[in-house]
């Protein structure tokens, strides 16, 4: 029994009618896109509405609508002149999304955020009370200068630190977009220096100017897709093997690794693509004696050469 | 030109694809008269009232086969509409009723009026897009749908200039569920500390969103504590057990601050000075309070509140930074070098006793996390 199939589509009929009923005259077409089915579900949904009723009932008996060219007019509602409430997960998804909007850095429109935000919960009663705090800080004014400009549509040029190379650069670039991912601003642009959509992390952007040129980022220039990780690792990227001791698991959580093999009660075997074979090394140092390297060997040997070196600039062996 | 088509008689006309279409055709047209139907009354209906009325439920009352097809069907029409959120009511009208009837409340049914203005209704869906794929989005949309068909219009263009992209855990939706019904919960947690996954079992009193990881608050059961757990580290599904208002979260319980405190901005109150290679150690120029050239090298100094973090961190920096003051952080880094050195030079192996980790970069947001 197609219950799922059914019970989907009764949602829709029962907003469809209100709908309608709120916009008397509206092209068919029109109503499809803004519901997002096609013009041809639409108006299958309405040859199976104009059937329903009560024979004998009301005034209509039955939902009447009229036909006038491309447009529809409902002209009896037989009593679903209203959608339905909200239900719990509804009022939940759209208060959490409004809260996260509302504390989102940098964000514009903040006044009207607010304003639906407390007009949703007024609506949604209890439902609204929703158990779901959120708080995304920093960078409140760096984000607010960054979307400035994006909106603006100027290039910019930007003083960027890399961490991978733990270098600063100056670079110009066209903005594509500000994203907040993960609780972290970031800055979407075409770099002409690495002539490559890059995702700018917006608190390593140590300077900012922008420019009096228009951003022309080329039509080559796609979003990335960071629904799931800001930095999805590939496979030419050198894989760095650890072994990782307990205090060490952390980077477990912290960094995308390609496999964790538990190879005793207390070492993990990790394996994780670096973009950089320096950042690696400055990665194993910096955990000290919870990681030693497994491979690749000039990992090794620079992570044993640095470490020596460092300890003759003490003055020590 | 107003055009009033034919209505077609008796059985609607079918679709010209499979049976599966026809079936579920005609089960939601049967599904929507009965809601035209509950929400015309203001007696409650019997069963046997609705079935002469609703267009779809017409049987043969005296057959017992047919009938007992009928109650079949109604029983399973009526657990659609309340999973759809029609809030079908149970009772009788008067004391002649024999058996309870049922009537959908228009109060309960209809969706209040939402004025929004056109700049809040774009912000509703931003909101709602925000989802995508993740955690509610089928809710968002079809709470969307909702206001649309409230008379709200929504301009799919809009933007704010700023996109946050939401992703919850797989543990977020039937947290939520929990804290909202106030049911107990079990999970298996593991931190990546733990060697195997502890069984924790909560009293949920809120879920947080702190910069950009979810946390579950509440009474831990088994602690008799309250705690925050992580969701990304709960492993499996969450359980719930026991009755819905099993308890009661504390009033105006701040969650917030509860998990900020674990994983709030730490106090830096020590100041370190270190030697910086010319032309390297980026990292470390940023953070520094001050940065002053000398002719060994440029003498960068740095707020810090753990000395062993703060070394460990400006290890991994290797020759291109030498920590010169204070002995507690100096010391803290050759002990880290000489380790470094020396299990370098042996095979590795076992790990000598741990200093604990952190990195000033990484804020310490895991400790005091359960």
């Amino acid at each position: 029994m197609p219950t799922a199939a059914s019970a989907d589509r009764l949602g829709r009929l029962l907003n469809l009618v209100p709908y309608l009923l709120a916009r008397p005259g509206i092209l068919v077409a029109e109503a499809a896109a803004d519901l997002g089915v096609t013009e041809r579900q639409l108006r299958e949904d309405l040859e199976l509405l104009w059937v329903c009723g009560l024979p004998g009932y009301g005034p209509g008996d039955l939902i009447d609508m009229a036909f006038d060219g491309d447009r529809v007019t409902i002209t009896y509602d037989a009593g679903i002149d209203r959608p339905l409430r909200l239900t719990p997960d509804e009022a939940l998804a759209l208060v959490v999304a409004l809260r996260m909007l509302a504390e989102t850095p940098g964000m514009g429109q903040r006044d009207a955020i607010e304003r639906a935000l407390a007009k949703i919960e007024s609506t949604a009663g209890e439902l609204a009370d929703a158990p779901v705090a959120v708080r995304l800080p920093g960078n409140d004014d760096r984000l607010a200068t960054i979307r400035g400009a994006v909106q603006r549509q100027r290039a910019l040029r930007i003083t960027y630190y890399t961490a991978t190379r733990d270098e600063i650069t100056e670079r110009v670039v066209d903005p594509m977009r500000v994203l907040v991912v993960a609780g972290r601003g970031y800055l979407e642009a075409w770099c002409r220096r690495a002539e490559a959509v890059r995702l700018f992390r917006v608190d390593r952007i140590d300077g900012l100017v922008e420019l009096d040129e228009p951003a022309a980022p080329p039509p080559q220039a796609q979003p990335s897709d960071v629904q799931d990780s800001v930095f999805t690792p590939t496979p030419d990227l050198p894989l760095v093997r650890l072994r990782v001791g307990r205090g060490g698991r952390w980077i477990t959580e912290y960094y995308p690794c390609e496999e964790i093999v538990a190879e005793s009660a207390e070492h993990w075997l990790v394996s994780l693509r670096a973009a950089d074979l320096g950042w690696a090394r400055r990665l194993v140092l910096g955990l000290g004696p919870e990681v030693s390297v497994v491979g690749p060997p000039e990992l090794a040997e620079a992570v044993r050469e640095e470490a020596r070196v460092a300890l003759a600039a003490y003055g020590a062996q | 030109m107003t055009t009033v088509l034919d209505r077609p008689g008796g059985e609607p006309s079918a679709p010209d694809t499979a049976s599966f279409e026809r079936v579920s055709r005609t089960r939601t047209e049967r599904l929507v008269n009965l809601v035209i139907c509950l929400l015309s009354t203001r007696r409650f209906l019997t069963a046997a009232q609705i079935a002469a009325t609703v267009p779809g439920y017409e049987h043969e009352v005296e057959d017992p086969r047919e009938h007992e097809a009928f109650q079949r069907k109604f029983e399973r029409d009526k657990a659609d509409l309340r999973e759809l959120g029609v809030p079908l009511e149970t009772g009788t009208s008067s004391a002649f009723d024999a058996e309870p009837g049922y009537r959908i409340a228009r109060r309960d049914y209809a969706l209040p009026d939402i004025p929004l203005e056109p700049d809040e209704a774009a912000a509703v869906g931003i909101a709602a897009r925000l989802w995508r794929h993740a955690g509610l989005a089928a809710a968002a949309s079809s709470g969307l749908a909702k206001l649309r068909a409230a008379g709200v219009d929504v301009d799919p263009d809009a933007t704010l200039g700023v996109e946050p992209v939401v992703t919850v855990d797989a543990a977020f939706e039937p947290l939520t569920a929990a804290v909202r019904e106030r049911v107990a919960v079990t999970f298996d947690y593991r931190t990546p500390e733990d060697d195997a996954a502890a069984t924790r079992r909560l009293h949920p009193w809120g879920v947080v969103c702190w910069r950009g990881r979810w946390y579950v608050v509440g009474h831990d059961l088994d602690r008799a504590a309250e705690r925050c757990f992580r969701l990304s580290r709960i492993v499996g599904t969450v359980r719930r057990y026991g009755q819905a208002g099993a308890f009661s979260p504390p009033r105006d319980v701040d969650l917030i601050s509860y998990v900020a405190r674990w994983s709030g901005p730490v106090e830096r109150t020590g100041r370190a000075t270190v030697l910086v290679r010319p032309g390297r150690g980026a990292g470390v120029r940023r953070w520094a309070e001050e940065v002053t050239p000398g002719p060994d090298g440029d003498r960068a100094v740095l707020r810090y509140s753990d000395p062993v973090g703060l070394a460990a961190w400006l290890v991994g920096y290797g020759s291109d930074v030498v920590v010169l003051d204070p002995p507690e952080v100096r010391d803290a880094a050759l002990a880290r070098l000489r380790e470094i050195a020396a299990a370098a030079l042996d095979a590795p192996s076992e790990a000598p006793e741990a200093p604990e980790v952190g990195s000033q970069a990484r804020g310490g947001d895991r400790a005091g996390v359960t």
